[in-house]
């Protein structure tokens, strides 16, 4: 299954291989502009390779569940994050490229944030990882700012009638991050367990933090 | 410009597909075109605008066709001849050609790790005040600019409210096509629902977008 779909609804060339298991025809594009750029020294094989590692192995969304899990526990470093959310973000050694400028916004009684960038992708890096595939899709960049109700239900998302959506359209400079409420019956919870409850989805603003067994 | 980037409000995509948090990747090539756009981004010859713009200026119909790593490919093979990294014979021969030049990668795999928790920001300082304050009503222009611009069109010659003060930023409508492009004050502005979208659109809710000042203009 083609999971980084064309916007366009009947275009499958993405796979990586066809039906006698040969290369599609995108991967021996990049193979070739890889093999011209490292022969011209221009890139460094191990520095893809580290590149890579650290999208799949270090920077992702388990960062961020780290920072709303604090946010949750710590009414010093919430203070600290609604200040300056960048600053508060770094203390926890999260910075940098894709996320230089982040804005932490808090869901509330009544109030939900949901993340979108119509334009292109922009996405909090340093706490989120890179974007899922959803997030770049012509679906949700189309219908969040249009739709929020839409595209939330598209997700089993049903908030309360009288719910004030607020949807935040990124630009690269300023990325956002939704802290979501802290589910009820948590209290006797610690930092990692609150984390692990804590979805990429729901720091988007396009899901909500699990629930806890009553 | 007005392409097939600028998605706000259009319709007929149909549903958001979920997906579980792993795997990051879909496909081994997805892994080396990103690596490899983030890796020549290194050597500093173009800003995350022009990089953008490269992407944005697809012909409309790649644009709904292929897909984000395909994109992102094509854009880093415009930015490539454009720079003068590679020639057109190399990308038809997948050779280098006999005479160039061999460089020293500009970014080499111990440096990663620091290189990605540095970033590039984009703040600057300005020796003048923001002209607009949170609290503050303003209206977007109505500009049609065949260049790049963070103005998205379905929110062009509307009123709003700025919330937020972000700070003096590089302005990416300029630096998408020049170096030195100057910081202008950047606000996020927040729009009604029902300003955007009529009368059909909820009460209450609304949409908050990044804006530099030259794309406001006082109410």
């Amino acid at each position: 299954m083609a999971h980084d779909e064309p916007h366009g609804a009947h275009h499958h060339h993405d796979h990586e291989h066809d039906a006698h298991g040969l290369p599609s025809e995108p991967d021996l594009k990049v193979r070739a502009i890889e093999t011209l750029l490292v022969e011209k020294g221009l890139i460094d094989p191990a520095a893809l390779d580290a590149i890579v590692d650290s999208y799949e192995n270090r920077i992702g969304p388990r960062n961020g569940a780290q920072v709303v899990a604090r946010a949750w526990t710590d009414p010093d470093y919430r203070e600290r994050l609604r200040a300056d959310s960048t600053a508060a973000i770094a203390e926890l050694g999260y910075s940098g490229r894709g996320g230089e400028h982040i804005v932490a916004v808090e869901n509330a009684p009544g109030v939900h944030n949901l993340i979108v960038c119509t334009l292109c992708s922009c996405y909090p890096w340093p706490v989120l990882g890179l974007p899922p595939t959803w997030y770049k899709s012509a679906a949700y960049r189309s219908r969040a700012v249009i739709d929020p109700r839409g595209v939330l239900a598209d997700f089993g998302v049903t908030l309360p009638a009288d719910t004030e959506i607020r949807v935040w359209d990124s630009t690269s400079e300023i990325r956002y991050i939704v802290i979501p409420e802290r589910p009820a019956g948590t209290e006797h919870l610690g930092v990692e367990e609150l984390a692990a409850l804590v979805t990429r989805d729901s720091m988007v603003g396009m899901g909500l933090p699990k629930a806890v067994a009553a | 410009m007005n392409g097939l980037h600028d998605l706000g409000g259009m319709h007929g995509f149909g549903p958001v597909i979920p997906e579980p948090e792993r795997p990051v990747f879909h496909a081994e090539w997805y892994k080396r075109a990103l690596a490899m756009t983030v890796a020549m981004g290194n050597w500093g010859r173009w800003s995350i605008d022009e990089s953008r713009h490269a992407r944005e200026t697809l012909p409309p119909a790649d644009m709904v066709n292929l897909s984000y790593y395909e994109r992102w490919t094509a854009g880093l093979v415009t930015l490539l001849l454009r720079h003068g990294f590679v020639t057109r014979d190399e990308l038809r021969e997948g050779r280098a050609d006999a005479n160039a030049a061999r460089e020293t990668p500009a970014l080499t795999g111990p440096e990663v790790a620091a290189v990605l928790a540095r970033g590039s920001p984009s703040a600057r300082d300005l020796d003048r005040p923001p002209r607009f304050q949170p609290g503050d009503r303003v209206r977007t222009i109505n500009a049609h600019p065949p260049t790049h611009t963070r103005l998205p069109r379905y929110a062009r010659g509307h009123v709003g409210e700025i919330v937020l003060y972000h700070g003096p930023h590089v302005f990416a409508d300029a630096r998408a096509h020049r170096k030195d492009a100057p910081a202008e004050p950047l606000y996020a502005v927040r729009f009604a629902a029902r300003e955007l979208w009529g009368p059909g659109a909820e009460a209450g809710h609304s949409v908050t977008i990044n804006l530099w000042e030259p794309h406001l203009e006082p109410v």
